[in-house]
């Protein structure tokens, strides 16, 4: 049997909202049972686009993180529901059972992820079925899937090495770099995304006897101030320089070097993403 | 019974899924993979194969046209105003307040045709005029420039010349510099997916957000291209006011310059490239004209050196950056992506935005434009593909008015000399008078941007045939189109749309057409011709539709060519419109003048049964980057049929009158030396209406609004409800869908505005109520809102002064033209207040 998911690299999304729409095409007045029933034209939006905006000045970074039911292992919506309106296929694909569901509307609120909608005329919870009724019919992708222009997001069977999903992890470095989207929640999602957005830091390095150009090529240096973990980088030739997937609230130092001038070190909770501004190095 | 139904749209091939006479799914062209022909194969420098995947993207929009065409806006009979008698009072005053009633097809022929008929008998033919919006449809025999200009050039009305709206200082400004004329001064922009990949090191975004603007219609096809560059490592720097979405994927380094200020920018990085001579000498001894006289104005012989310091205050850019920008451009094999098609972008619709256009040219030109790596380039078109002839809606052979598959070119006899300028006709029917330079599009030569026009030339017009209607978001301060509207002078006005749209309710009569879903037709993926000749490489695959008919027309809605076909009737000409043809019969017969028909690589039964045609991309091709042969000092061997030069058989030319690249434009100093607002070599000029500007001290922040993201012109935005619900394009409060308007924290904390606030964007021009969205994206001083909003939602309809909720920004963009000579519109010079609205809504 196969093992379904879809896989999400989000440095390649850029929240073009194709697979937002592709999804109201196929489900909104559509009836697909026995998987779901149709959705009213408008309020039930079962992919969503997180957009994540961090930084400041002009050093910010923009996310997009497409959020849709996230096929969990132990799905809370299951949790108390009555036998068999909440099934987990044995591909993998959660199914709230239209007719067996009518009425649990507490479903809706049990979900961590917010992506289960009240259908009020059908009284119904709904959500993305991973296009059930498609692959139920020998179809090989999912609507959503099918729509990215920037190959951000691929679906297929896990257990088949020369699936597209299992390429894509691949080519991606494997499994390792995949992880769910908040697991603090404890469902298990069986949805998997790679380079979720984290905070950054970032900065300018600055020669005090040379304030009129640029100082591309000083080294700097990160350190986790916890865990003594480093990193190092240099300036660009904007004299910039930057840290991503830094962990949020950690405290970090930043030392900034180049020969012939002191080096600078700065120290800093990162509760957000930062730019440090202008870092000026004195001659040494 | 489902049945699937092949279609195009001006974002991509389309499969149209019916049951019981409903769509209920449009989704990509679902081609089965052998059906594909063998993909193009480009050796990337760091030793990969690009190849595109087997799929076709399409602009996001087009996922949802299903509810765009069931969407509530449809028109779905003909109607007339309730006060409107032609026979008696008219109310042109009412227009845009006073409602509609049903009417029958009958009574609405005969009641447009005798108005016609009327308005031509008592005025003279000239008295008739009318223009059409662009791109709501796909389809060579239905689109506007077939049976409308067919139908209108029969009557011999009075034409209203289009404005080249999203490159106005390409056109105005570049084709003095470097030609292209033929191109509406947009450079060309053949194999540069393959010069990139294989020699470009840096990519300048400038003005420029493809993952927004997405090469016009090509869908999404070039994102992955993006991809394909930034995870092989080419750096990107992005100088826009927004940090755009392109810039969100591409993660570059984002300079903001003030609105207006790149000109200065440019200069700026000239003067750099100058002082510290990091130009290519050879290259401008031996393929420019006119470099002395640039040199000394930037080094400042006429006023003051044009130095990063100077650009520092204009943009607020530190000149160490623009350094840094300057020596980096300079060391390595940079692109300039100036713009969505390579020339257009927002920074080129602001006062005197010729200038910035010539020196993007320029800046490429002192670096050795044509090298290897070294091009002008949208990063939206130049895939390797075929060449062959297939017609596009926007050149002669494409339209049955013009094509010789008419027996009649009827569009080529009207008598009219008269014409009348998109920008100004508010202007030309309020004050019964007009003068204005240019042809419109200037397509054949350069002197054809000097023409005087005068009107009235034959008579004043008082009759308007409007076919669609979405300039109350697209035009400059657009308020004045309402008062045109409730003028006198229009005795008689028509509109012929799919949708309620933002002029709709200004007519006096309306007729109901169907969109492309309800009718047959034919048509390329994002082949428009002419102008943009093979627009097609901004696809990765070549697909040739036979759009076919999927649903019967909704309500009593008609095709364009049919209710046409009914009034020429009415008219007695029923025969001279159509020569005998239905429009399968144009169908067919545009098809078989291809030459993909001619050369038999596809029968129009096969293709009529298939519904599809992908060329195939030669594998024997031959890649002709675009101004390579310009750099090597070769014949033009690029494949555009409309280069000026090479037809008059100089074909190692530029169009411009050196045929050189020209420092000093010869064709300026020739025809209007003392033009000091677009002189013969680029200057700065402070805008108008822009930083430290007298209405600054008024309205001290700087509107932009570029085109938009989630809708295509005004198109799918209203329509679409879907798009409603994504609050990257409308906000949704109190249960209305709220246009977006961007502003720096700063400035949202000064007016005591919050995220999700409705506020009131003012000034002396109009007042429109948008959502904030408090953003670092913006710098404090700048104000982002997408141009091209659908909906105009007056609170006092009728009333021209009234605030808007629709967000029509442009009712506070000013009306002036790029200069007086160059006729461009400027949206993105325009000064606002904002504060937080108060009324009720």
């Amino acid at each position: 049997m196969a093992r379904y998911s879809i896989a999400v690299d989000v440095s390649r999304c850029d929240g073009c909202g194709s697979c937002w729409i592709a999804c109201k095409d196929e489900y909104c007045l559509n009836d697909h049972l026995p998987t779901s029933v149709q959705t009213p034209m408008m309020g039930q939006t079962w992919l969503t686009l997180k957009e994540i905006e961090q930084g400041e000045n002009w050093k910010i970074k923009m996310d997009y993180i497409p959020v849709m039911c996230q096929h969990c292992e132990n799905p809370k919506c299951a949790e108390g529901a009555p036998e068999g309106a909440v099934y987990k296929r044995e591909d993998g694909i959660v199914i709230i059972d239209p007719v067996k569901a009518k009425g649990c509307k507490d479903l809706v609120d049990k979900c961590p992820y917010g992506v289960i909608y009240w259908n009020e005329q059908a009284q119904v919870a709904q959500k993305c079925t991973m296009c059930a009724h498609m692959l139920d019919n020998g179809e090989k992708t999912t609507r959503c899937v099918e729509s990215c222009p920037t190959q951000a997001i691929f679906f297929g069977d896990l257990d088949d090495p020369n699936s597209p999903i299992s390429k894509f992890i691949a080519e991606r470095g494997g499994s390792d770099q995949f992880g769910p989207y908040r697991p603090e929640e404890g469902t298990k999602p069986r949805i998997l995304y790679k380079e979720l957005p984290q905070v950054f830091a970032a900065g300018e390095v600055l020669l005090a006897d040379k304030k009129n150009d640029c100082c591309e090529g000083a080294k700097v240096v990160i350190k986790n101030v916890a865990t003594g973990e480093t990193r190092e980088t240099a300036t660009d030739f904007f004299g910039d320089f930057e840290f991503k997937f830094l962990t949020k609230g950690a405290e970090y130092e930043i030392t900034c070097s180049y020969e012939g001038y002191k080096p600078q070190s700065v120290r800093m909770v990162l509760d957000r993403a930062k730019d440090l501004g202008q870092v000026v190095l004195e001659k040494a | 019974m489902e049945k699937v139904y092949a279609n195009m749209t001006g974002g991509g091939p389309v499969s149209v899924y019916v049951e019981d006479g409903r769509i209920t799914r449009v989704r990509p062209l679902q081609v089965p993979e052998e059906d594909f022909p063998k993909p193009w194969v480009i050796k990337g420098s760091d030793g990969k194969s690009y190849s595109p995947p087997k799929a076709f993207r399409l602009s996001p929009p087009v996922h949802g046209e299903r509810n765009r065409v069931y969407s509530e806006d449809r028109i779905l009979y003909p109607m007339k105003r309730v006060d409107w008698d032609p026979n008696g009072e008219r109310h042109p005053e009412n227009r845009g307040i006073s409602g509609y009633e049903r009417i029958s097809w009958e009574e609405a022929v005969k009641l447009v045709g005798s108005e016609i008929q009327r308005v031509q008998n008592t005025y003279g033919e000239a008295a008739l005029t009318g223009m059409t919006s662009s791109h709501h449809n796909w389809g060579i025999v239905g689109y506007k420039l077939g049976p409308y200009h067919r139908f209108m050039h029969m009557l011999h009305y009075t034409p209203i010349y289009d404005n080249p709206d999203s490159w106005e200082g390409w056109h105005w400004g570049a084709t003095h510099t470097y030609g292209f004329h033929w191109r509406l001064g947009m450079p060309e922009q053949f194999d540069l997916l393959e010069d990139a990949l294989q020699n470009t090191e840096m990519i300048v975004f400038w003005s420029n957000d493809p993952d927004s603007t997405r090469g016009t219609y090509s869908g999404q096809e070039s994102h992955i291209w993006r991809v394909w560059l930034k995870e092989k490592g080419v750096k990107c720097v992005f100088i826009d006011p927004l940090y755009n979405y392109t810039n969100a994927v591409m993660d570059g380094t984002w300079l903001p310059p003030r609105p207006g200020s790149d000109t200065a920018l440019a200069m700026a990085i000239a003067y750099v490239w100058i002082t510290e001579e990091t130009y290519d000498k050879k290259y401008i001894a031996r393929r420019t004209v006119g470099f002395e006289k640039f040199r000394d104005y930037i080094l400042g012989d006429e006023d003051f050196p044009k130095t990063p310091e100077w650009a520092e205050e204009e943009s607020g850019i530190p000149a160490r950056k623009i350094r840094a920008l300057a020596r980096e451009w300079a060391k390595k094999r940079t692109c300039l992506s100036s713009g969505c098609r390579g020339g257009q972008g927002s920074a080129c619709r602001t006062a005197y935005g010729t200038e910035w256009a010539r020196m993007m040219v320029l800046l490429q030109a002192m670096q050795g434009y044509g090298k290897p790596g070294v091009s002008i380039w949208g990063t939206t078109m130049g895939a390797p593909a075929s060449y062959k002839w297939f017609p596009g809606y926007a050149e002669p052979a494409g339209q049955m008015g013009r094509s010789d598959v008419a027996k009649n070119k009827i569009c080529f006899s009207n008598p009219t000399k008269q014409r009348l300028f998109r920008l100004t006709l508010p202007d030309a029917i309020l004050n019964g008078h007009d003068w204005f330079r240019g042809e419109g599009f200037c397509g054949a030569t350069l002197e054809q941007q000097f023409t005087e026009n005068n009107y009235p030339m034959e008579t004043k017009v008082h009759m308007f045939y409007r076919y669609g209607g979405s300039f109350m978001g697209t035009m400059s301060d657009t308020s004045k189109w309402v008062k045109m509207y409730q003028s006198p002078e229009l005795e008689c006005v028509v509109n012929q749309d799919c949708w309620f749209s933002s002029e709709t309710n200004m007519a006096d009569i309306i007729l109901p057409a169907c969109t492309n879903f309800e009718r047959n037709d034919l048509g390329e993926w994002a082949t428009c011709g002419g102008y943009t000749t093979m627009a097609h490489i901004g696809n990765n695959w070549r697909v040739i539709v036979r759009q076919q008919k999927a649903i019967e027309p909704l309500g009593e809605s008609k095709s364009d060519y049919e209710i046409l076909r009914l009034i020429a009737a009415y008219l007695g000409r029923e025969e001279e419109f159509t020569e005998g043809n239905t429009e399968d019969d144009w169908a067919r017969l545009f098809f078989e003048s291809s030459e993909i028909a001619k050369d038999g690589d596809i029968t129009w039964e096969e293709f009529n049964r298939k519904g599809y045609y992908i060329v195939p991309c030669p594998e024997d091709r031959k890649s002709t980057p675009s101004m390579r042969w310009f750099y090597e000092e070769r014949e033009a061997d690029t494949p555009d049929p409309g280069n000026i030069p090479r037809k008059n058989g100089h074909p190692e030319k530029l169009g411009t009158y050196t045929g050189l690249i020209e420092f000093e434009a010869q064709s300026l100093l020739e025809n209007l030396p003392d033009d000091k607002e677009r002189p013969p070599v680029p200057h700065f000029i402070p805008s108008w209406e822009g930083y430290k500007s007298e209405m600054w001290y008024k309205y001290p922040l700087q509107m932009i609004s570029p085109h938009p993201r989630f809708s295509f012109h005004t198109h799918y935005d209203k329509h679409e409800s879907w798009l409603d619900e994504i609050p990257m394009h409308r906000i949704m409060k109190n249960g209305y869908p709220y246009w977006i308007v961007r502003i720096n924290e700063k400035d949202a904390k000064a007016r005591g505005l919050k995220d999700g606030d409705l506020a009131e964007l003012y000034n002396d021009r109009g007042r429109v109520i948008c959502c904030v969205s408090v953003t670092a994206r913006v710098p404090a001083g700048t104000i982002h809102s997408y141009g091209c909003t659908a909906k105009y939602d007056p609170l006092e309809p009728g009333k021209a002064d009234s605030v808007d909720r629709g967000g029509c920004v442009n009712l506070l963009t000013a009306g002036t033209l790029l200069s007086k000579n160059a006729p461009g519109m400027t949206p993105n010079s325009c000064l606002i207040e904002i504060r937080k609205w108060e009324g009720e809504c």
